[in-house]
């Protein structure tokens, strides 16, 4: 077999794997934009916080410590003890809810009704609010996260791969765990829109708000369910993300490689992210290897883009979209 | 009697005169994603003069006044505090950003402020001839290449013929910046120089270090910067690429650089252009300014790869200014009498020795053709727990950065329609 071809097939594999990345920070967005028409624009920065208040809560940091320490004269960072990772992962996700019923509270239980675009900027705002509460809880220092997730080649796939083509291939054991994560995390979201009350009344709130309303369904409890999964899925993906980097302000960014996922997915399919982002991910990774080197490289980030709006031209609800329908 | 009395005492208040101060901006850069580095240095540059206020009562009796500005490392909000601060006395600005340098060079020119980009920046500035107020002292990125490729020489008998380089760069001006110095350094020695550019931020490089596996090349050259490096050390220690193989240029061996992988790390190398380990300086911040509770930071960064430089771009900028004090003959300089003192500046091993920074930087002595110092750099290498020095200074190759500064500075005059100062009488 040509190398050519075995270096595409292993680019190809990668690909795959980091479009799942993307497609878990799709999610997030996917989840609040069917049930509330609300395109969350503070999804990345959730991704953050999440993972911030994970690394925090583990290390037995004091949230605000330099604000209390400033305030007060007091010299005090670490509560002194450590909690194991699952524990803190858990409250990490308490947090998570609690931010989601205080944004319901506050922020967009005054909004109900309003224009999308009035939504939308609701989101900005909340953004950069969690961006400066988070800087102001944790510090802007990068924080190592670490879960116990394994990281590096798998040496199985190398051997397997190396036995069969004379070249083993890289396969990240991180890209694999947040494959099968991404896989349960899925399989759950649907079996508990599928197959439980508040799946169900999430899911009547999606389709018609008002006959939702009228049927006895609480509006706001069905927000701040759908907004405590974002908050989930949010958290997952900077686990995932940050065991690659470290948590550091960058994690927020990762929301602008979920926007051509959605463009692709379409908004309303949480299917959609998944294929939008395998596609986006292998398409940009097969873009870099063939063209990539002809025009000087790092074409990632704006490929993802051009594929997306391609895919929009011919198909504009996405792929997975609802085709919207208005009758005059 | 009592409005009289008022009148008179605000009257006096206004004809009395201002208390003077040396105004020292800092761009900083606290919050973003590259604040990580930015913090520390910022640090380490404001508690430096605190230092030089606690102990000294400034810089020739005059107390300096630091005024920070954040720029979130964004050009427009650079240029925005540049343009806010400037009118406050401001002496003189190291925007610690190429970005930012380059939207500053006209503008510092025109309004006769010096900039001093401290390894980093437009590398031509070395030319004063045509770069009157912006200083690059004591290396820039040309240098840093060049000492590079100067280490691998040493390293391989003298010889990288038929050797593969890789460049991994941040996909930016500041990435770029040492392109035409390894492209004329490699067909100099007859090494292929392979180019492989990243996206801002660097959050994502699989593709590129899948690119190096296959490729094998058998060193990696790093231009890298904020998450960028945490995530290329962590790609490079997931495919086994050798990582005493992995050389980074001074903005890509910090401490938290390395902090996430760790003693995974073990053996990645990088150039500094300053010294590291204990100082005596340090003891005396520790004792002036943190425990005295008015460090920049919480204190914590003492000591740091960045918390250092920082520390010395604040010396360099205090040398220049009682250079220019002396020059002068008064103790309150303006921004042109700073410039003058930055190209009087001479750093000898005595003067770093009696600033309680011994052997800190090179020694090297500024003059009005030439903004850049010696060049010189060390090359430093993370052991797993901390970074570990292993040579001494080292110089570039002055036969090859000298044409290609020429070559630019020239470029830019003409752009800029700058007629060169003649440095040749001075």
């Amino acid at each position: 077999m040509p190398d050519q071809l075995i270096f595409a097939m292993e680019v190809t594999l990668n690909g795959l794997l980091n479009g799942v990345m993307y497609a878990l920070v799709a999610l997030g967005f996917v989840l609040i934009f069917k049930a509330s028409g609300i395109f969350n624009y503070a999804q990345g920065v959730m991704a953050l916080f999440a993972a911030m208040t994970l690394v925090g809560i583990q290390q037995g940091r004091v949230p605000f410590g330099h604000l209390i320490n400033e305030i007060f004269g007091t010299d005090i960072h670490y509560f002194g003890w450590e909690v194991p990772a699952l524990a803190a992962i858990l409250l990490t996700a308490l947090v998570m809810i609690g931010f989601a019923i205080l944004a319901q509270r506050f922020v967009f239980r005054h909004l109900v009704g309003q224009e999308p675009i009035i939504l939308f900027m609701a989101t900005i705002g909340l953004a950069y609010f969690l961006e400066g509460v988070s800087d102001l809880m944790w510090g802007s220092e990068i924080r190592n996260l670490d879960v116990g997730l394994p990281q590096g080649i798998n040496d199985s796939i190398d051997a397997v791969t190396f036995n069969l083509f004379g070249y083993g291939f890289f396969i990240d054991n991180l890209d694999i765990t947040a494959a099968i994560v991404a896989t349960v995390l899925v399989a759950g979201l649907i079996a508990f829109a599928q197959y439980t009350k508040q799946g169900r009344a999430m899911r009547a709130v999606a389709d018609d708000h008002q006959a939702a309303l009228s049927v006895g369904i609480k509006l706001n409890y069905v927000w701040v369910l759908v907004w405590s999964l974002a908050g989930i899925v949010a958290l997952v993906a900077g686990i995932m993300w940050g065991s690659k980097s470290g948590v550091q302000f960058s994690l927020s960014l990762i929301a602008l490689k979920a926007l051509p996922v959605l463009m692709l997915g379409g908004f309303t399919s949480i299917p959609g992210a998944i294929i939008g982002g395998l596609i986006i991910g292998v398409g940009e990774a097969l873009f870099e290897f063939a063209i990539g080197p002809m025009i000087g490289g790092a074409t990632e980030n704006w490929f993802a883009y051009v594929l997306a709006l391609v895919f929009l031209v011919f198909r504009p609800q996405g792929l997975f979209g609802e085709k919207i329908i208005e009758r005059v | 009697m009592k409005k009289l009395l008022t009148t008179v005492a605000a009257g006096a208040m206004l004809a009395s005169p201002a208390f003077a101060d040396l105004m020292f901006p800092d761009l900083s850069y606290r919050t973003g994603p590259f604040a990580a580095g930015g913090i520390p240095f910022s640090d380490g540059y404001q508690d430096y003069f605190t230092l030089l206020n606690q102990r000294d009562g400034g810089i020739g009796g005059v107390p300096v006044r630091v005024v920070e500005c954040e720029t979130a490392y964004n050009t427009e909000r650079g240029v925005e505090c540049y343009e806010a601060t400037k009118g406050d006395g401001a002496l003189v600005y190291q925007p610690l950003s190429t970005g930012i340098t380059y939207q500053l060079i006209p503008r510092a020119t025109a309004d006769g402020i010096p900039l001093h980009t401290m390894g980093y920046g437009r590398t031509s500035a070395v030319n004063g001839e045509v770069f009157s107020h912006v200083f690059n002292y004591p290396a820039n990125y040309w240098d840093a290449a060049s000492v590079m490729i100067n280490v691998l020489l040493d390293e391989n008998g003298g010889s990288l013929s038929g050797k593969k380089i890789t460049l991994l760069y941040h996909n930016s001006a500041y990435g770029r910046e040492p392109i035409r110095t390894l492209e004329t350094l490699a067909a100099q020695h007859g090494f292929t120089l392979n180019l492989l550019a990243v996206d801002s931020p660097g959050q994502e490089q699989g593709n590129q270090w899948l690119q190096i596996r296959r490729d094998r090349p058998d060193y990696v050259l790093f231009w890298g910067w904020g998450v960028m490096n945490q995530v290329a050390i962590q790609e490079a220690i997931n495919i086994r690429y050798p990582l005493e193989n992995f050389i980074g240029n001074w903005w890509a061996g910090a401490d938290h650089d390395v902090a996430s992988a760790g003693q995974a790390a073990a053996g990645y190398r990088a150039l500094n252009m300053n010294r590291l380990g204990d100082m005596p300086v340090f003891a005396e911040i520790q004792q002036h300014v943190i425990d005295a509770g008015l460090a920049a930071g919480d204190g914590t960064n003492l000591g740091s790869v960045l918390y250092t430089r920082g520390m010395y771009a604040a010396m360099l900028a205090a040398e220049a200014a009682r250079k220019a004090q002396e020059i002068h003959g008064v103790a309150d300089i303006t921004p042109a009498m700073m410039r003058d003192g930055m190209e009087a500046l001479e750093m000898t091993n005595a003067r770093m020795d009696a600033l309680g920074m011994p052997g800190i930087g090179p020694e090297f002595a500024v003059s009005c053709g030439d903004h850049g110092g010696t060049g010189q750099a060390i090359m430093t290498q993370w052991n797993g727990t901390e970074w570990v020095t292993l040579t001494d200074f080292i110089a570039p190759d002055d036969s090859v950065t000298g044409p290609l500064v020429l070559e630019d500075s020239a470029a830019y005059a003409a752009e800029a329609g700058i007629t060169p100062r003649n440095c040749n009488g001075s």
